[in-house]
C-alpha cells in the first residue's frame, strides 16, 4: 500500500514554518473526528451520511499523497450514496495508515 | 479584493488563506465553516470574493449561489469536477479550483478574479456615464416643460413650498417639495447633504469643515449626512 507523505504541505508552506506547523496540527486534530464519524456512520449503516464524511476524508487522502486511496475513496463514496458499502475494509485500511503516519509527524 | 471563505474542512480553509496571503491583492476577512453563518455576513457586510466550497452538509455551495441576490465573485472549491461544470451556469462563478489547490492554479484564478472585477466596473462606470448624458428631467415652469439635463444641475434649495433648482446658466423656482424631486433624481450623481439641500455629486469643487462649495454656492453639510458624504468621497 502506497505510504502518506506531507510533501503537497511542504510545497504550499514553502518557508512558511509557521503555516506548516499550523496545518498539520490542524490534519491531527481534524482527521480524528471525523474517523469516529464516518465509523459511527458505517456501524450504524448510515451509508448517506458514510457518503459525505468520505467526501470530506478524501481530501485529506490527497493532501498526504495518497493518490489510490484517493481514487478508492471516490468510488466508495459513490457506492455509499447508493447504500453500498463493500469498499469499508480497504478504506478502513487506508484510515489506520493515515493515523499511524499523523502520529509520527 | 476583500474575500471570505467558506468550507466546513478546517484543513480546506487553512490552504486557501494561506495562499491568499500570498497575493497581496487578497485579504481574508473571514472565514465560514458553514454557509448559513456565511449569508448572515454577507447581509451586513459586502465582499468582492467568495472562494466557496460545494459539497457541505445542510446548505451547499450552491445553495448559498442561489440565495444571494446581487453575488459577489465567486470561486468554487471543490473535489468533483462534475459539481463545478454544472455550477458555471451562474454568472457570479468566476472560477473553480479541484483540491488540493496548488499556488500556480491558485495565482491563475486570482488573475480571472482581477480581470472579471475590472470588467464588472467598467461595465458599471459606463452605464453611469450613459445615464449621465442621456437622462434629464422636466420641471414645470408657468405651464412650460423645460428639460434639463442631470449634468447640468448643481444644487437644488427648499425654499417654503418651493424649490429652487440651481444649473450652471439659470436658477428656476418650481412649485414643489424637495422629497419629491429627490425621488426623481440618481441617487449615484445626487446627495440629499442637508435638511434644504440636494447637491450634484460631480459638482463639488471642495469641501471645508461643515460646508461644500459648488460654483458659488456653499452648501452647509448637516451632522447626520456628514459620515455618509465622506464614504462616498473617493478620499486619496
Amino acid at each position: 500500500m502506497e505510504t502518506p507523505n506531507i510533501k503537497y504541505i511542504d510545497e504550499i508552506a514553502g518557508d512558511d514554518v509557521q503555516f506548516r506547523n499550523k496545518f498539520i496540527e490542524i490534519l491531527k486534530m481534524e482527521f480524528p473526528i471525523e474517523k469516529l464519524e464516518y465509523s459511527n456512520s458505517i456501524h450504524n449503516n448510515r451509508t448517506d451520511e458514510g457518503s459525505q464524511i468520505v467526501h470530506k476524508l478524501k481530501h485529506k487522502f490527497s493532501v498526504l499523497g495518497l493518490e489510490e486511496s484517493y481514487r478508492l475513496a471516490v468510488t466508495f463514496e459513490e457506492e455509499l450514496r447508493l447504500g453500498n458499502d463493500r469498499l469499508k475494509n480497504e478504506f478502513q485500511k487506508v484510515l489506520d495508515t493515515i493515523e499511524t503516519y499523523l502520529k509520527t509527524i | 479584493m476583500n474575500c471570505i471563505i467558506i468550507d466546513d474542512e478546517a484543513a480546506a480553509r487553512a490552504v486557501v488563506s494561506h495562499l491568499c496571503t500570498q497575493i497581496p491583492e487578497l485579504d481574508v476577512i473571514q472565514e465560514f465553516d458553514n454557509a448559513i453563518e456565511a449569508i448572515k455576513f454577507l447581509n451586513q457586510q459586502d465582499v468582492d470574493v467568495i472562494f466557496l466550497d460545494i459539497h457541505m452538509p445542510g446548505f451547499t455551495g450552491i445553495d448559498l449561489v442561489q440565495t444571494l441576490k446581487n453575488p459577489p465573485k465567486i470561486v468554487l472549491i471543490t473535489s468533483d469536477t462534475d459539481f463545478a461544470i454544472a455550477a458555471y451556469e451562474y454568472e457570479a462563478i468566476v472560477d473553480y479550483l479541484l483540491k488540493p489547490i496548488t499556488f500556480d492554479r491558485f495565482e491563475k484564478c486570482v488573475q480571472k478574479l482581477t480581470k472579471a472585477i475590472a470588467s464588472q466596473s467598467s461595465k458599471i462606470n459606463k452605464d453611469e456615464s450613459t445615464t449621465d448624458l442621456t437622462e434629464d428631467l422636466y420641471i414645470n415652469i408657468d405651464r412650460r416643460l423645460i428639460k434639463l439635463k442631470y449634468n447640468e444641475i448643481l444644487v437644488v434649495e427648499a425654499q417654503g413650498d418651493y424649490i429652487e433648482v440651481k444649473t450652471e446658466k439659470k436658477n428656476y423656482k418650481v412649485h414643489t417639495t424637495l422629497k419629491k424631486i429627490k425621488d426623481k433624481l440618481p441617487e449615484h450623481i445626487f446627495f440629499h447633504i442637508h435638511r434644504s439641500y440636494i447637491i450634484n455629486f460631480k459638482k463639488i469643487i471642495d469641501i471645508e469643515d461643515n460646508s461644500v462649495l459648488i460654483e458659488k454656492n456653499v452648501i452647509p453639510i448637516s451632522r447626520s449626512n456628514r459620515p455618509e458624504l465622506m464614504r462616498r468621497l473617493n478620499l486619496l
